[in-house]
């Protein structure tokens, strides 16, 4: 079964890493792009992707005539989608294991950043077994 | 895992696809049609021939498994090509696939050039010319163009097929070329191989195993247009750009992807022969006395890669070509790299002024290098608080990940030194 584990970060709370030492940049950067060649390795990483910041995001809703109706930049927003992973996995409870592998980044000091990861399974086509009315 | 071919009988196959390709137009016109065929006969190749080994004329081979698809397809496709079904029974199979073969190399070289024309055909998006370049002169599969690309194989069949379809309803039969024509798309086909060539610089992360390399395979095509066009300056400059761009790849990453900008870079580690290679294809070309935008980005390149040191780089040289530049694409990007280049003659604060012009009309896509050169140059003049601002907002602006990483990194180290 296959989940998306997104990363949320607060707008203004403790991922704000341009404001780190070099080391601690350094440790987290590498720590990230071991955690996806360990998922690789696995079997288990489907996709993973970063996410330009909140500052260039914008909501699109058409408008009367079906054109675009473009509304923000969020820079503000209290909290952000930074990234993704999608993971192909056994067990809800490994998907859980990755989620909090990947909140315990490094974060300033070397200290466990402990993010906010939310953990939403990706919907399939129907059982292979699937009748109507069963 | 089954048998995979070597190097250089990959090479020949993705060599020989465009001649394959051409000598089946020769016979049948329908671009779609030929295009399809040659493709399912590259394949096949690539399935019998590691088991079966290379066939006596590997040429002759792919044109009788190709042409064998095409007369399967249009036998099966009754309703939609009944004339073409008559004129190909009237003969019988054999004597086709002779005809074909024997007719090879009358013709060869304009039409394996009309080739790249046809695949950069205006009413293309830039996308599609990529992707029907990469298949038809460049002979790589579906599948390889959808890996280097990191997009489903699906995605891009449909897109290849899309782009047969516009060119077939914009109604280009098979050559209908003037010298004009030519002449008039040869400055797309140049865009087209130098975007696929940008395209495995910036693509290059992920799993590389069994990942076509874009910059080489960008490289292989340019050449194939060098040997049909040796006397067009233009395309001995973008084959010489190519070189002398590509000669520092080894060192312009780091062991986990990491960006090393030039005035740090490992020289000893650059590519000598290709170096080599492309001053030669460059000087060549700058003797017809015809410049272009790729002849004057090769010298520039020239002149960094026979440099030591940043410090000891022909500057003035690299500024007066960016003027010359400016001649021919006045674009932000130009203008940015010529106030790098005006920096390193008259100094940083003769650099953030030009800088402060270019700002006035900022194109979105280049803002963060904006933000990037000036702090740069803020620092380099010693302005160190300010130059960590615009090194973060630039960081905050890329959209590359190894970039925004640098970025971030070089801002973090400055404001260390600064706090200690």
């Amino acid at each position: 079964m296959k989940y998306m584990l997104m990363m949320n970060t607060p707008g203004g709370g403790p991922y704000q890493i341009a404001s780190w030492p070099e080391q601690d940049i350094k440790a987290h950067i590498a720590f990230m792009m071991n955690f996806n060649k360990k998922l690789s390795a696995a079997g288990e990483l489907v996709g993973a992707e970063g996410l330009s910041g909140p500052d260039q995001a914008k909501v699109v809703r058409a408008g009367a005539h079906g054109e675009p109706i473009t509304d923000g930049v969020f820079p503000e927003s209290k909290e952000f989608l930074a990234g993704y992973w999608i993971v192909d996995v056994e067990t809800p409870e490994r998907a859980y294991a990755i989620a909090a592998a990947a909140s315990a980044a490094p974060g300033p000091g070397g200290k466990p950043l402990n993010l906010a990861i939310e953990v939403r399974q990706v919907m399939t086509g129907p059982p292979t077994d699937w009748t109507p009315g069963t | 895992m089954t048998a995979r071919l070597d190097d250089s009988a990959q090479d020949l196959l993705r060599d020989l696809a465009p001649k394959v390709l051409g000598a089946l137009l020769r016979r049948y016109r329908d671009f779609g049609g030929c295009e399809d065929a040659v493709q399912e006969a590259l394949i096949a190749a690539g399935l019998q021939w590691p088991s079966q080994g290379l066939p006596d004329s590997p040429m002759g081979w792919l044109i009788t498994v190709a042409t064998r698809r095409l007369t399967d397809q249009v036998r099966a496709d009754t309703a939609r090509r009944l004339r073409e079904q008559l004129v190909v029974s009237l003969i019988p199979a054999d004597e086709q696939i002779a005809r074909i073969a024997d007719a090879a190399g009358v013709n060869e070289r304009d039409e394996t050039l009309d080739l790249y024309f046809m695949c950069c055909h205006p009413a293309l998006s830039s996308a599609s010319q990529i992707a029907l370049t990469l298949r038809a002169v460049g002979g790589l599969t579906t599948a390889e163009i959808a890996q280097a690309f990191l997009v489903p194989e699906a995605t891009m069949a449909q897109r290849l097929t899309r782009a047969k379809a516009t060119i077939k309803s914009a109604g280009s039969t098979f050559p209908e070329l003037t010298p004009a024509d030519r002449t008039f798309r040869l400055p797309a086909v140049l865009t087209v191989l130098y975007l696929v060539f940008s395209e495995g610089y910036t693509s290059s992360g992920g799993d590389q195993l069994y990942r076509v390399d874009l910059s080489n395979e960008a490289i292989r095509v340019a050449r194939l247009l060098f040997e049909l066009l040796p006397d067009e300056p233009e395309v001995g400059g973008l084959l010489a750009l190519m070189l002398l761009t590509d000669a520092r790849r080894a060192s312009r990453t780091g062991p986990n992807g990491e960006l090393i900008p030039l005035d740090v870079q490992d020289r000893a580690n650059w590519d000598r022969a290709r170096i080599a290679e492309g001053t030669r294809i460059l000087e060549r070309a700058l003797l017809r006395k015809r410049a272009g935008p790729y002849q004057i980005q090769a010298a520039i390149a020239a002149l960094h890669d026979e440099a030591d040191s940043t410090e000891t780089t022909d500057w003035r040289q690299i500024l007066g070509l960016y003027d010359s530049l400016l001649q021919f694409n006045n674009g932000p990007m130009v203008r940015l790299s010529r106030t790098i280049a005006l920096a390193m003659v008259e100094g940083p604060a003769a650099g953030l002024s030009a800088l402060d012009a270019i700002a006035l009309d900022p194109c979105s896509s280049i803002r963060h290098r904006i933000d990037s050169a000036r702090a740069h140059l803020l620092e380099r003049a010693g302005q160190h608080a300010e130059a960590i601002r615009y090194y973060r907002q630039a960081a905050q602006r890329t959209t590359s990940t190894p970039e925004q990483n640098y970025l971030l990194l070089h801002a973090a180290r400055l404001s260390d030194s600064f706090n200690a």
